[in-house]
């Protein structure tokens, strides 16, 4: 069919508009996309060297490079600007760019705001960035901000902090907003719901997620700002409030906020093996099903974060199996990526070797997952390396690998060229190595007893923290690679046919590459074999 | 389960990252501790990490053998089976199963850790940025025994000066000492921030959050010393507030606690007796440098704005009275802490005359400890 029907009555709106003022004017989602994916990117190399700041500081015991009170603050960006700045909008960027065009809309639904949503958070982030600044330093609290540290004891520019993070909640609030009411409004005609990609299901359901959560988290910083400047005692202890209710509040938004994080992850991943597998995903319902299930749960396991906080026994016993179940549907989906890639026949292009890199790292953090829920083991590990190894391997080379295997893989139909194929996998190999040598021996520091979140550490933990520090070095710089990459693709390169990829399934893969201004101005007709392969 | 093997993987393990060096023995694994609730622990810990090896093994097996077996480059030809209810069915009950006998050894090790029961010795624990205090609580108020407890190793072993001694950054100038073989209640709670309270050979960790009481327990079986940290981020100093415990035989702990006792009412004697100004100097010094040169620094510049200069300028050089209660009552909302409850009237007589008249500080007059004790008596 052809997806690129033009009217041609107005040339005028059909082109972008030259110049800078495209980007900023810009309403067409495959801009806006493309502006989220690299701010997204700066955000990461940003968050990323910060990274590196903490990292070196790590190499040796005593101090060498940054005091403490500037660790902490590193630490605190870090984290911060990872989740807000890097992880969240590199997912928003990818459904602006692929759900219109993998349901057969034009547009997103809300153009408009979908430009306000992305140019809030420039603004968020130089002003969180801009605390480094001030007087006193940027927050330093960790990026969970935990009540009294940051409220009694927090630095003047706490205040900035919590502005900065209502405006990246506004700016979420509205993407997922647009993304829920293109997704059940602009499907084009046959696309049921049963037949969207699983991309556009997880974005579905982690935008509703959003939803739930972004006020939560504005509500608990709300009530910071009123305790700093108003005087209220929410969370101080010395005027009636609960230093507790701070992190219940907290996790409640935290919680689901980390499967808002994985959830496209496992579109992504679920769009890619098949392809490469050249075989249909085994069980397409089960995983709808899966992701539904795991984003209720995330719900009602938030005080598995709290387990030293001295909850009672009967707490304790409900967080525990509340957490333990969502192992279920977790390991229903890695059962189904492994049933995919069974008695395919595959072939290991750059986005395959990141979504089975996705598969094993993520599995394993999600075993090591599995071990923090339980709670007297808990007790043990609660607050060390360990539980800084668990989180990054599901992050980094969980969510972060299938934002780059999306990159990969889709890259041909944004620019219309393919990358580098040997240079994509020498990134990845390099990435791979680097993940592990950074994040493996943190296992064994945590269990050996070391905490997070110190600028200094005994002397038994000295030689995997040396190794650690290689690896993040190693994968680090790594990415100045796909960036190079990235750049090389954009401005030439083999050119790309429409299909891009033999065992490709799905609307997207209809259009011309690189994909058209505008996209499916008239709606194509769905028949089973374009639907989620 | 063979421990023995255990280890030998985990060290294999380690050494697929270049890591062979002498104390692997425990830097690779979660210690077994020295409590019978840390050995529970380690051994929960050990069944749930072979049941997640035996499940990474099976599920990475399969996926390896397919990347092997099923690739295009040896002519494979993709199948096309899809949704089997059966197997379906059965990758979620089996989980399910697996969840279920873990849970249940996770449920019995909690409960016996939640009994509390009869202690035969409370302590209080108190965390401050950034130190601990103990109150060993007694019916006799002039029993009771109560003391900081703070990091012993110097700042030039931090900033590379001087080598790094054994035990560096987990030695304290007070070690909590308990007896063993005895059920120990500690009762945790803070003065400031949330700070952690955990010791991993007695699988012990409760955060100690201001406006709580919380309660851990523990029974030691081996006398030793066992080395902790602070677990939960508590501002500049988290990384530098160790847990020492010393367990030791009962008549040892009750000979040790006859001596705290003793130094208890000593210092009674000592705030009464007339200090010399070179006596205040002297003992100030030291007690600045417990105290206040953690954020003050040692030659009173500070670093402002959060911990503000002593030298030329501010209370220290002010009116004496709002230096003392300074120092006594702390200042809201900032890291000062109210030092009236951590140091006795002769450590605040000496620590104010030394802020007073040293870095060029000269105003030349002096506070007798006798004066402050009344002060903070209210007589």
């Amino acid at each position: 069919m052809s997806a690129v029907i033009e009217q041609h009555h107005d040339d005028h709106h059909h082109g972008p508009a030259k110049g800078l003022m495209r980007w900023v004017f810009t309403t067409n989602h495959k801009d806006i996309g493309t502006l989220y994916l690299w701010f997204s990117f700066a955000m990461f190399l940003l968050g990323g060297s910060f990274a590196l700041v903490i990292r070196a500081e790590l190499f040796q015991p005593g101090l060498q490079i940054v005091q403490p009170e500037f660790f902490n603050q590193m630490t605190t960006m870090h984290g911060l600007i990872m989740v807000f700045g890097a992880v969240m909008p590199a997912f928003v960027g990818l459904a602006n760019w692929l759900v219109p065009m993998m349901i057969g809309a034009p547009d997103m639904a809300l153009p408009r705001m979908n430009n306000y949503s992305f140019w809030i958070l420039p603004f968020a982030f130089t002003m969180l960035a801009s605390t480094l600044f001030m007087e006193g330093g940027a927050p330093n609290f960790g990026w969970t901000f935990y009540a009294p540290l940051s409220t009694e004891f927090g630095p003047p520019s706490t205040t900035f902090f919590i502005f900065a993070v209502h405006l990246m909640g506004i700016s979420s609030i509205m993407g997922s907003i647009n993304v829920v009411v293109t997704i059940l409004n602009l499907r084009a005609p046959g696309m049921t719901l049963m037949k969207m990609p699983l991309f556009v299901w997880t974005w579905l359901i982690t935008a509703y997620l959003l939803i739930a959560v972004m006020p939560v988290l504005a509500g608990v910083v709300t009530m910071m700002l009123m305790d700093i400047h108003f005087g209220t005692a929410f969370f101080n202890a010395g005027g009636g409030g609960d230093p507790v209710l701070f992190q219940h509040v907290f996790w409640f938004f935290g919680h689901p906020e980390v499967y808002i994080m994985i959830l496209p992850a496992f579109g992504v991943v679920s769009a890619i093996i098949p392809t490469f597998a050249r075989k249909r995903l085994f069980g397409y319902a089960s995983m709808v099903y899966a992701t539904a299930s795991i984003a209720f749960l995330s719900f009602i396991v938030w005080a598995h974060h709290m387990f030293t906080v001295g909850m009672p026994l009967a707490g304790e016993l409900y967080f525990m199996y509340a957490t333990m179940l969502i192992a279920v549907p977790t390991g229903v989906k890695v059962f189904n990526w492994v049933a995919t890639m069974w008695q395919g026949s595959m072939t290991f292009e750059t986005p395959m070797l990141f979504a089975i890199a996705f598969v094993v790292l993520f599995t394993i953090g999600g075993l090591s997952g599995l071990m923090l829920a339980i709670a007297p083991a808990d007790f043990q590990y609660h607050d060390t390396y360990f539980v800084v190894a668990h989180f990054h391997y599901v992050l980094v080379p969980g969510s972060v690998f299938s934002i780059m295997a999306a990159v990969y893989y889709w890259i041909p139909k944004w620019t219309g060229n393919m990358y580098d194929e040997k240079l994509g996998k020498v990134h990845f190999w390099l990435s791979f190595v680097g993940i592990n040598v950074l994040f493996f021996p943190q296992h064994f520091i945590g269990l050996a007893g070391m905490p997070r979140r110190v600028p200094d550490y005994a002397l038994q933990f000295a030689d995997y923290n040396m190794i650690s520090t290689a690896g993040a070095f190693l994968f680090g710089f790594s990415q100045l690679l796909f960036m190079f990459i990235v750049v090389k693709c954009v401005f030439g390169g083999k050119k790309a046919t429409a299909q891009v990829w033999e065992g490709a399934h799905g609307l997207e893969w209809t259009i011309p590459s690189p994909a058209p201004y505008h996209t499916f101005t008239t709606p194509p007709k769905v028949d089973m074999s374009e639907a989620h392969g | 389960m063979d421990k023995g093997k255990q280890h030998g993987w985990l060290v294999a393990l380690s050494l697929l990252f270049g890591a062979a060096n002498a104390h692997a023995d425990w830097t690779v694994n979660m210690r077994e501790g020295v409590t019978e609730m840390s050995r529970q622990i380690y051994d929960l810990h050990m069944i749930i990490f072979w049941v997640c090896v035996v499940i990474g093994v099976l599920v990475f097996g399969v996926m390896l053998l397919s990347m092997l077996m099923h690739r295009k480059s040896i002519g494979a030809e993709p199948a096309s089976f899809h949704d089997n209810t059966t197997i379906e069915i059965a990758w979620t009950v089996i989980p399910v199963i697996i969840l279920v006998v873990m849970a249940i050894p996770a449920t019995t090790t909690l409960n016996a850790m939640y009994d509390i029961g009869e202690s035969d010795i409370d302590i209080e624990v108190r965390g401050y940025q950034w130190k601990w205090q103990y109150t060993y609580i007694n019916d006799d108020p002039a029993k009771e025994v109560k003391f900081m407890s703070a990091l012993l190793t110097p700042s030039e072993e931090i900033n590379n000066l001087t080598p790094k001694r054994e035990h560096y950054l987990l030695d304290v100038d007070n070690e909590l000492v308990i007896p063993i073989n005895k059920r120990i209640r500690f009762l945790i709670t803070s003065q400031d921030v949330i700070h952690a309270w955990w010791v991993p050979d007695f699988a012990v960790k409760k955060d100690a959050v201001p406006g709580y009481i919380h309660e851990a327990w523990t029974n030691v079986i081996e006398p030793g010393i066992y080395r902790g940290q602070c677990a939960e981020l508590c501002g500049k100093n988290h990384g530098f507030m160790p847990i020492v415990v010393r367990a030791v035989e009962q008549a040892e702990y009750e000979s040790w606690l006859a001596e705290k006792q003793q130094e208890a009412a000593d210092v009674f004697d000592i705030v009464g007796k007339e200090w010399t100004m070179d006596e205040l100097m002297a003992e100030g010094e030291s007690v600045y440098t417990r105290n206040c040169a953690t954020c003050h620094q040692a030659n009173g510049q500070g670093i402002p704005p959060a911990f503000p200069s002593l030298v030329g300028q501010g209370l220290a050089v002010g009116a004496i009275e709002a230096h003392i209660d300074i120092i006594v009552n702390g200042k809201a909302g900032t890291a000062m802490q109210a030092f009236g409850a951590q140091i006795n009237a002769a450590e605040i007589a000496a620590v104010v005359t030394y802020e007073r008249n040293a870095w060029g500080n000269n105003i030349g007059d002096l506070v007798q400890p006798k004066v402050i004790h009344e002060q903070l008596t209210g007589q």
